[in-house]
């Protein structure tokens, strides 16, 4: 913009009555620095104001006598005073900064320990969230297992160790209206590697032994109960250790455990 | 005007004297743009004391990158005026409340002992248009924005710059500024 159209816009104008914003006064500033003719137009503008705004005044001019003496009353008390106060001040004004600031960091770094604390209770909650959800499910079945061995029409059927593991025990509750039998094997050691349980269902006469399965997940499986299908007329259970995949046949060496169902 | 520049610098390096030229050139305008807003003498005489005072102990926040010297003492003025106009003591005196403009002060103006034209004035402002007389209220006597100045009158914001310059163009004729 040409200094003609600068003057014409009417932002001189503005800026004598203190409108614009401080950008604006910061932009006219440099331009009038630069430009003496835009400096004259801002010279004549304010003057023009001055007179106008002056001629609205009621009173003769107010004497600068009156301020003069506040001004210099001011000015004596600061020298007076000067130096004790200035160190005295200067203390107390360290000394206050200083305690803002240790406060200040103080905050900080709490307010940090906080965010840390947060960060890992909300792990830990997490942690227990999963605790609980598992524990639940735990109980729920934990609360099945209870109803079965608790239902009357299901049968109980201990399992005694036998030679080749005397203190093994098992037992078995036989569900004869769904045909599924619960076997609780907690009584029986952890099986070699390479080896695996296997339940067998028996009739007596003549010895005729059933495979219900092995019990591939014996290691794993934590309240070692399983739930097995059993249809058979089953007279006795017993539990062999056999070689991983299972036998068509016990090894009856080998049996652990054995209970015949009482009738 | 680099003398002023010079007595500024002086003045805020605590120069009484330099304090005081300044002082004779802007009191009267000051005394009349608080007085524009108290309407009472006892009043306005006391605040622009006061402005004095409080650019004197400020006078190291003055920075000519920010506006114009006057122009800074102008808002210092015009908000220690309204700060009273806001106070309780104003609100119960209740007085000169009638004269709403500096053209109406402007028209009863009986101080003819100033070395400004008021007589000039007193015809030029006559002369104005109202549309003049608004503008040039609002913005050097009251403190509006250019925005706030718009609003208030209902004009768009480029019209008041175009309109209060030709305004002020009259008003220079007039005086021969």
């Amino acid at each position: 913009m040409n200094t003609k159209d600068y003057i014409a816009s009417g932002i001189l104008e503005l800026y004598i009555a203190g409108s614009l914003s401080e950008k604006e006064n910061e932009e006219v500033h440099a331009a009038i620095q630069e430009n003496p003719v835009l400096l004259a137009e801002v010279e004549s503008i304010e003057k023009a104001i001055i007179q106008l705004t002056a001629a609205t005044k009621k009173d003769a001019s107010y004497s600068f006598e009156n301020i003069k003496n506040k001004l210099k009353v001011d000015e004596t008390k600061v020298i007076s005073l000067a130096k004790p106060t200035s160190t005295w001040k200067q203390y107390v004004g360290w000394a206050a900064a200083f305690i803002l600031g240790s406060t200040l960091i103080l905050s900080v770094l709490q307010n940090n320990k906080l965010k840390e604390q947060l960060a890992s209770e909300n792990s830990e909650k997490e942690i227990l969230e999963a605790q609980i959800d598992s524990a639940s499910t735990n109980l729920a079945s934990a609360e099945k297992l209870i109803t079965i061995f608790r239902d009357k029409d299901i049968i109980s059927i201990p399992l005694g160790g036998q030679a080749v593991s005397p203190t093994s025990y098992a037992k078995v509750y036989w569900d004869k209206k769904t045909n599924a039998i619960y076997l609780d094997a907690k009584g029986l050691p952890e099986p070699p590697k390479g080896k695996v349980y296997q339940v067998w269902s028996l009739t007596l006469d003549p010895l005729t032994p059933t495979s219900l399965g092995t019990l591939d997940s014996f290691t794993a499986d934590t309240n070692k109960i399983f739930t097995i299908t059993n249809a058979n007329q089953s007279e006795a259970f017993g539990i062999t250790l056999e070689p991983a995949g299972g036998s068509i046949s016990p090894t009856l060496e080998q049996l652990y455990t054995l209970g015949a169902v009482s009738s | 005007m680099k003398d002023q520049s010079q007595l500024i610098l002086q003045f805020q390096q605590k120069d009484v004297k330099a304090y005081e030229k300044l002082y004779n050139l802007y009191c009267d305008s000051i005394s009349g743009v608080v007085y524009n807003i108290v309407k009472n003498n006892d009043v306005a005489q006391e605040i622009t004391q006061d402005v004095f005072i409080k650019a004197w102990n400020k006078a190291d926040t003055y920075s000519a990158k920010k506006g114009r010297f006057f122009t800074w003492l102008l808002n210092i003025a015009r908000n220690a005026a309204i700060d009273y106009t806001r106070s309780k003591k104003f609100k119960q005196s209740k007085q000169n409340l009638n004269a709403d403009f500096f053209v109406d002060i402007l028209e009863s103006s009986s101080s003819l002992d100033s070395e400004t034209n008021t007589i000039g004035l007193k015809e030029f402002v006559t002369k104005l248009g109202e549309k003049c007389k608004s503008v040039i209220e609002l913005l050097y006597f009251k403190g509006f924005t250019q925005k706030e100045a718009s609003e208030e009158l209902d004009i768009p914001l480029g019209t008041i710059k175009t309109r209060n310059r030709s305004c002020i163009g009259e008003l220079r004729t007039m005086l021969g500024v």
